[in-house]
């Protein structure tokens, strides 16, 4: 289906997605947050943004220099990476105002950038503007990291775990008989199990050191295992309930294939469910994520996450900077969701948007 | 019988909020005055939309939520329930004086029996209910004797034993026989009767009319009947009212009373255009006989669909259902068999089992042999009987189940094709075209999705996607029922006209002999998977030999009370 042809029913969908004014607006807030925060790098970091220099032009924010790019042979030393974090280095390679124009990012602290300057955690002040961790780090800085980890995190097990859970569930509707009786009787005893126990015990087997992909990835797979099996009733029945109807008949009685049939007719309905259900999920996955950096079992210190800045909060009573801004960070975010999956229900429901005459 | 009507309605207008802006209003109905006397049954008929239950809900003042009346009067023996004064203000009776005339000076059947009661008590305490408002003198055991002499009168077999069953326990027609002893508990001075049999098989519903009647003779109270049955009408009623959905630029306006009289003149000597439309609307005619020598398009032999019931953990068989046990036919080129039967007489599955949309073994045990234009086609199932699927097609029943709503007419129609793929997507297009034209439909409707046409419209969709294949058996299943009476008629003429030019064998699954007797050669009347009766249309009709054949023509023909 084309993008640019929307048909008359998507139509119908995305009016009564706009019509949910709430839900509409907090798409708006969410993709605008989500959008920026692509671009942390280059609003919270402790790398120029640009430096025009006789050598040339230089990203460092998105990119690493050494010495001997900026033109200056150091020996052995060349080959280093500049920090510029360090006014002497930066001095010495980039030069004083005369020599090259910098422009910084609006927030001069990576998330990874310890202030030791003062007394930490330090409160709100002009250089730090919603204070700093116990361990100095940028507060404001880690929000705006940790908001990209947690969406695209979210996002991507919200996606994960539905595509297996379609799959798994239009699987066993579409074979039914002894398929369906086993997948349904292991779905039971693999939900029954104690996730969130199970969860922990597994990340404290897979030590997991640094804020890198492969941890992310550990912990991703970890929470996958415990998610996709939520969509796979919803996507059964219904394939059970649209191989019933009578277009589906219909398309038999023309030869169309089995396999055909599915693709075409039966799963496109299982899918209004999934999807409806999306914003929920991600929601979830979110939340899940926050909990176990919360409990110290997700992602290693140093790394942005919400969860772990809630848990500085809780170490740290005093320090209202702490609490109140992983607090507010974690509840627009999830509200955000939960509206604009509230549009979405309003958008795929069959009584407003397929509903006869009305 | 005397002549001071029981129940009066002046100028009744009824009207929505609109769904979309609440301050506006849309009119259901639009002035509607009737009149009935003591011991009269009078008729409302109407299709679909044109505000007969609106009129008998709003005569009881139940209107739901956004549904109001916005003038007119209604009158109970002389009490007004309803009234409206000079400057259009409605003013309803009190409270506690509807609730003494409902189920006591006025009752209501409904259409669908089962959703009409609670599932969780027994028939005889929701009986003895409508008895304990109304008549608190009883006492307990008086009342229990009340509800079973009730349920005998409604002659529901074994009614002590009935008293303590559930809902769910009951058929539809004997559910609606304790619905009818509800009803009738305080002796009510008008009954309305809201589709009463509609939802019923037809010889059910001749025993249910049949019982009104002879305890409206015994009462004497006023029957308000609403149907759009034609054929109910004729049988049961004295005098009728017709009512239609009026338009103005397409904009609904509201139902209104466009013809009213005696029942019987009414039918010989309609005066309004409506009337005449509905009165034709029933097929006519004959099959046109067949040429000799027709080439043999479909053999069936002995055909037995036996679903296995399985139960527990290793689901082992431990019955069957014999939906069709030996049933045989010959389909030449040009002509109809009928498959007549009720609902549960397996004659859908039959014609499944013909199609080969049961997996022998896996579905059900399958039997019999089917031959198609000399092929044997018993043996195949999925992708081997592919080819020969273009040849052999179906009609459903209800066209909003059996068009997908997120394909276009064009994708719809073009499917079949694009299964069987030969030709570049211009040609099939084309095709689509031309096949939309044959069935009387322009071709700029390609373009639009079900949901925007009307439910004729879309069975006439569902017969090009049919048709387009270009087959030479059709399996009709019930293909008008889910239609108004107008609008069956016109798809039945199509049928008739495709197969007139194109020498199609239809196998025509239906409950209605009317259309039988228009459109077919030969019936099969079917009964629990058997074949009752079996032979050509005018045999069967002139001289039916089975009694269930002789009920469903009763029940179908005319005078529907006197079927047994």
């Amino acid at each position: 289906m084309a993008l640019l042809t929307l048909s008359p029913i998507a139509k119908r969908r995305w009016a009564a997605f706009k019509a949910h004014k709430r839900g509409y607006y907090s798409a708006w807030v969410f993709f605008i947050c989500l959008f920026l925060s692509l671009f942390a790098e280059g609003i919270a970091n402790d790398k120029p943004l640009l430096i025009l220099h006789e050598e040339g032009v230089f990203i460092p924010a998105y990119k690493d220099y050494t010495v001997g790019d900026f033109g200056i042979d150091d020996g052995a030393r060349s080959s280093v990476t500049v920090d510029y974090t360090n006014d002497e280095i930066f001095n010495r390679v980039v030069g004083s105002d005369e020599d090259a124009t910098v422009i910084w990012p609006p927030i001069r602290f990576h998330y990874s950038t310890q202030d030791l300057s003062g007394n930490n955690p330090a409160a709100p002040s002009y250089t730090h503007l919603i204070g700093t961790t116990d361990k100095g780090y940028d507060v404001a800085s880690v929000v705006i990291y940790a908001f990209r980890v947690s969406v695209l995190f979210g996002l991507a097990l919200a996606i994960a775990s539905t595509s297996i859970g379609v799959v798994v569930g239009a699987v066993q509707g579409f074979y039914g008989g002894l398929t369906d009786l086993i997948g349904q009787r292991f779905i039971e005893i693999w939900t029954s199990m104690p996730a969130l126990y199970v969860l922990i015990i597994l990340s404290s087997i897979f030590t997991l050191q640094g804020f890198t992909f492969a941890t992310l990835f550990t912990l991703f797979l970890i929470l996958l295992a415990f998610s996709w099996a939520g969509p796979v009733g919803a996507v059964r029945a219904e394939v059970l309930r649209t191989r019933k109807m009578d277009y589906v008949q219909a398309a038999r009685v023309m030869g169309m294939d089995e396999k055909k049939i599915m693709f075409r007719h039966v799963l496109p309905n299982a899918l209004v469910a999934t999807i409806t259900f999306l914003p929920f999920s991600i929601s979830g996955a979110v939340t899940s994520l926050t909990s176990l950096d919360f409990l110290g079992f997700g992602l290693p210190p140093g790394s942005p996450s919400l969860g772990e800045l809630m848990l500085q909060g809780k170490n740290n009573p005093d320090a209202y900077w702490l609490w109140l801004t992983s607090f507010v960070a974690l509840m627009v975010l999830l509200s955000l969701l939960m509206f604009m999956g509230e549009a979405v229900r309003d958008a795929f429901d069959p009584r407003k948007t397929l509903g006869k005459g009305a | 019988m005397s002549h001071h009507p029981v129940f009066e309605i002046k100028n009744l207008q009824v009207g929505f909020a609109h769904p979309a802006d609440s301050s506006q209003t849309v009119t259901a109905v639009n002035g509607v005055t009737l009149h009935i006397s003591k011991g009269e049954t009078v008729a409302l008929v109407g299709e679909s939309g044109s505000g007969k239950s609106v009129s008998a809900t709003a005569a009881l003042d139940l209107l739901p939520g956004v549904t109001r009346i916005i003038g007119g009067e209604i009158t109970l023996n002389g009490e007004k329930m309803v009234s409206t004064d000079k400057n259009g203000k409605v003013s309803h009776c009190s409270i506690s004086q509807l609730r003494s005339i409902r189920g006591n000076h006025m009752s209501i059947i409904f259409q669908q029996p089962l959703s009409s009661f609670n599932q969780t008590q027994t028939v005889g305490q929701q009986v003895d209910e409508a008895l304990l408002i109304h008549q608190p003198e009883l006492s307990r055991a008086e009342r229990k004797a009340e509800v079973i002499r009730l349920f005998d009168k409604v002659q529901l077999p074994d009614p002590e034993n009935r008293f303590n069953m559930y809902p769910g326990e009951l058929s539809g027609g004997q559910l609606q026989r304790v619905m009818i002893a509800m009803a009738m508990a305080n002796k009510p001075d008008l009954l309305i009767a809201d589709e009463p049999t509609t939802a019923l098989d037809v010889t059910v519903q001749a025993e249910i009319l049949k019982l009104m009647k002879e305890l409206q003779e015994e009462t004497g109270m006023a029957i308000l009947f609403i149907t759009h049955d034609l054929g109910v009408v004729k049988s049961i009623s004295d005098r009728v009212y017709v009512m239609q959905a009026q338009f103005n630029d397409g904009k609904p306006t509201g139902g209104e009373i466009v013809e009213e009289g005696d029942t019987q003149s009414v039918f010989k000597n309609p005066q309004h255009p409506y009337t005449k439309k509905l009165l034709n609307a029933v097929p006519k005619g004959t099959a046109k006989p067949l040429a000799p020598g027709a080439e043999v398009l479909l053999e069936a032999e002995n055909i037995k669909v036996h679903f296995p019931i399985r139960k527990g953990v290793l689901r082992r068989k431990v019955g069957q259902v014999e939906a069709v046990n030996g049933i045989s036919l010959t389909l030449h080129r040009g002509e109809t068999i009928a498959v007549v039967g009720e609902s549960g007489s397996g004659k859908s599955t039959l014609g499944n089992a013909l199609l080969r949309l049961f997996k022998d073994g896996k579905d059900a045990e399958l039997g019999g042999k089917v031959v198609l234009q000399g092929t044997d086609i018993t043996p195949l199932f999925g992708k081997q009987m592919r080819p020969y699927r273009t040849k052999f097609q179906k009609v459903f029943q209800d066209p909003d189940a059996a068009l997908s709503p997120r394909m276009s007419v064009l994708d719809i129609i073009m499917e079949g094709l694009t299964v069987h793929g030969e030709g570049s997507k211009a040609d099939m297009e084309a095709q689509v075209k031309k096949v939309l034209a044959r069935v009387g439909m322009p071709s700029e409707v390609s373009d639009r999705y079900p949901h925007e046409f009307s439910g004729g419209q879309k069975q006439r969709i569902a017969i090009a996607r049919t048709m387009v294949l270009e087959p030479d058996v059709v399996v009709l299943d019930e293909p008008t029922s889910a239609l108004d009476m107008t609008i069956q008629g016109q798809v039945i003429e199509l049928l008739r006209e495709i197969q007139e030019r194109e020498g199609l064998g239809y196998l025509f699954i239906t409950h209605d002999l009317k259309l039988v007797k228009a459109l077919c050669h030969k019936v099969i009347v079917m009964k629990d998977g058997l074949v009752v009766e079996q032979g050509t249309v005018k045999d069967v009709f002139n001289s039916p030999q089975h009694n269930y054949t002789k009920a469903l023509l009763g029940a179908a023909f005319d005078n529907v009370t006197q079927a047994f």
